[in-house]
């Protein structure tokens, strides 16, 4: 068993009791919701006359159903009115703070949480959403839980949990020119697989990933859970320590800052920690990284073929098989110039302001193709705001990308961003599972934010690495 | 909350075999039909884009035979239930009848979502539950017979070794995976835990 990481402090820190089952009680000291996963819940809690226990633990916002074009109420969609009405009125009642369309901080739960300085390092932090390994980056323990335990949650601030095993992968060396936190992740879950991380926590550390801004990281920690990994983390440092300090929270408490910044370096993994299992990556190695298939382990490099189903292992064979017939790739060629018909810049893994600048300087005096349908949903109302500041929105406008408001949006098509019938996308978000993005029969191509952008001007996945220098006319 | 949770000792029922690795929630429950405030009615969804094609007829699918629509034990095999969080892929599962899964492996979140409903999550290996599937194509109308306890899946007349996860094998038998009750009773020591925490403002 581990021993030392932070994995063990955090999960020892908030241990409350050992349950019958051989479970850990243990607190969580964020929760947040959002409008899917926790009607039910609420729903389940009046069922059995309980109250919430700590509303102050708590925080609300809407993301997967909300639209990102006209968001006036009440919404033109019956069903995402229904849902919006419903949360409302849940945390109206149960007096949970709620950063709704109208505050100028809603957004996807996994941006909003950092950007408010609501995750913080060495805290236990849980969301009905898998992607809730995304708050790792921040060195806190952090993963997703199902509607049955949101309501645990709910009505003690508690869940039963077993403790995992920690695998470190450590990333070595320096990432190549164009080559991204999503590259590197993609290029994990390759490797270890889709269930690969399975019983394990991830702990991301190495040269490469601490040369991540804390974005970055958070694009890795965010897709843990594609391998498997319910949670992954980063140890908190200098960088997490910085961009903490510009937070509402701390902008607001910094006295704050300096009291709780020995608890932070505490609880990060000692020198001589013992892990389950490491596992070593080459960054310097790695190029820009595209999915053949239709789950996030079929990636491959961008100049490399495609691998033949016989090539894989045994028990990969039949699905890769599966996927190839669905997204018409053949084995032996690359992923360079598949055709696609929808650019989707967006979702908790990148939708976040350098993701939008990096994607912003490949589209400058570009045009999106005539192919294709290009759109920008950032992550919150901040990230919106912040990049209209600096014109970004121009820039992607100009260009010919709708420019959208903030929400989950086409990463899982609960809304009306949606692929039709058998449109191919290049997606910055997280799974490319058969129907994920509305259409069953939609083909998505997971990709890092500057290679979307790439691919939305020519129309085509393209190594953004060959992209020529726009010369000003 | 009066109610009892009842130990759950064992399943049985006749079998639905569920072939493919990496089945995802996505599959298992498409987006679209949770917009939805209660898990109510999610069975007839379950494997929805499986089961029917774009004019809502029916396809090829275990699910729509009709020798299987009794079925209450299902057959799968690795990585079952990957991808998203959402309670409402076992919540439509247990809503069209299924009282237990057999497979090679189940994401962690997924069996975590079974287990808070009761549902056991037993794993055995590929040659074992490959044979599983191949008798109940053959044998739909016969029942299989999940022994939580034991650790055994009975059929055939044959008894296979399986395995449970020891918190989910003590918290179906012992009547304890509705976790709510119990660990509201523990509120002194949350709240202790709490106040041991330099982040919470007391």
């Amino acid at each position: 068993m581990s021993e030392g990481t932070l994995y063990d402090k955090v999960w020892e820190e908030h241990t409350v009791s050992e349950l019958p089952t051989g479970q850990t009680q243990l607190f969580c000291g964020l929760h947040l919701i959002h409008e899917v996963t926790s009607p039910q819940a609420f729903g389940m809690l009046q069922e059995r006359d309980l109250e919430v226990a700590y509303p102050e633990r708590t925080h609300a916002t809407v993301d997967h159903i909300v639209p990102t074009s006209d968001q006036s109420r009440p919404f033109q969609d019956d069903a995402a009115e229904e849902m919006m009405s419903e949360l409302e009125q849940n945390v109206r009642d149960a007096g949970i703070n709620f950063s709704d369309p109208t505050s100028g901080d809603q957004g996807i739960v996994h941006v909003i949480g950092p950007e408010q300085g609501l995750t913080q390092p060495g805290m236990t932090i849980v969301c009905g959403d898998s992607h809730t390994s995304t708050h790792g980056a921040f060195g806190a323990l952090a993963f997703g839980i199902g509607t049955s335990q949101i309501r645990d949650v709910l009505a003690t601030q508690t869940v039963a949990m077993e403790k995992k095993k920690v695998r470190k992968i450590e990333v070595t060396g320096e990432l190549g020119p164009g080559v991204e936190a999503k590259d590197v992740v993609l290029e994990i879950i390759r490797r270890l697989g889709t269930e690969g991380g399975v019983g394990y926590v991830y702990e991301y550390a190495g040269e490469a990933i601490e040369n991540l801004d804390m974005e970055g990281r958070m694009s890795i920690c965010n897709m843990s859970i594609e391998g498997g990994a319910r949670a992954g983390y980063v140890n908190p440092d200098e960088t997490t320590y910085e961009w903490l300090k510009q937070t509402d929270y701390f902008q607001e408490n910094p006295e704050k800052f300096d009291e709780l910044k020995p608890y932070w370096e505490s609880i990060r993994s000692d020198a001589d920690a013992e892990y389950d299992d490491v596992v070593t990556i080459d960054g310097s190695e790695l190029e820009p990284v595209v999915t053949w298939g239709t789950t996030p382990g079929q990636g491959v490099g961008i100049t490399e073929p495609i691998p033949a189903p016989e090539d894989l292992p045994e028990e990969k064979q039949d699905t890769a098989r599966m996927s190839q017939e669905h997204m018409g790739v053949e084995p032996g060629e690359t992923m360079e110039g598949y055709e696609i018909d929808v650019a989707f810049l967006g979702s908790c893994t990148n939708a976040r302001m350098p993701d939008l600048r990096r994607a912003a300087e490949v589209v400058k005096g570009r045009q999106v193709a005539d192919s294709v349908r290009a759109m920008v949903v950032p992550g919150s109302q901040r990230v919106k705001a912040a990049a209209e500041a600096e014109g970004l929105d121009e820039v992607f406008k100009e260009a010919g990308f709708e420019w959208r408001e903030a929400g989950c949006s086409m990463c899982l098509g609960m809304n009306e961003d949606q692929l039709e019938g058998d449109e191919a996308s290049a997606s910055s978000s997280n799974r490319n599972f058969i129907g994920r993005q509305g259409s069953k029969d939609g083909k998505t191509v997971l990709m890092n934010p500057r290679m979307v952008a790439a691919a939305a001007v020519t129309g085509h996945v393209t190594d953004v690495r060959d992209l020529k220098e726009v010369t000003e006319a | 909350m009066t109610d009892e949770i009842p130990a759950i000792d064992s399943a049985s029922g006749t079998g639905v075999p569920i072939r493919g690795n990496d089945i995802d929630t996505d599959q298992i429950i498409p987006a679209r039909f949770m917009k939805v405030v209660t898990f109510d009615g999610l069975g007839e969804f379950a494997f929805f884009d499986k089961r029917y094609d774009e004019h809502d007829d029916p396809k090829d699918h275990p699910m729509n035979e009709p020798h299987f629509q009794e079925a209450s034990i299902m057959v799968v095999n690795a990585n079952f239930g990957c991808g998203s969080s959402r309670e409402h892929a076992p919540q439509a599962l247990m809503r069209w009848g299924i009282d237990a899964i057999i497979g090679e492996s189940f994401a962690e979140i997924f069996a975590g979502n079974c287990l808070a409903l009761g549902i056991p999550t037993v794993t055995a290996d590929h040659d074992t539950i490959v044979e599983l599937q191949d008798w109940v194509d053959e044998n739909p109308g016969a029942d299989i017979d999940v022994d939580v306890e034991n650790e055994t899946v009975t059929y055939d007349e044959k008894t296979v070794d399986v395995t449970v996860d020891d918190a989910q094998r003590k918290a179906l038998t012992e009547g304890v995976w509705d976790t709510t009750a119990l660990m509201k009773s523990n509120a002194d020591a949350v709240q202790d835990t709490a106040d041991s925490l330099p982040y919470v403002d007391g």
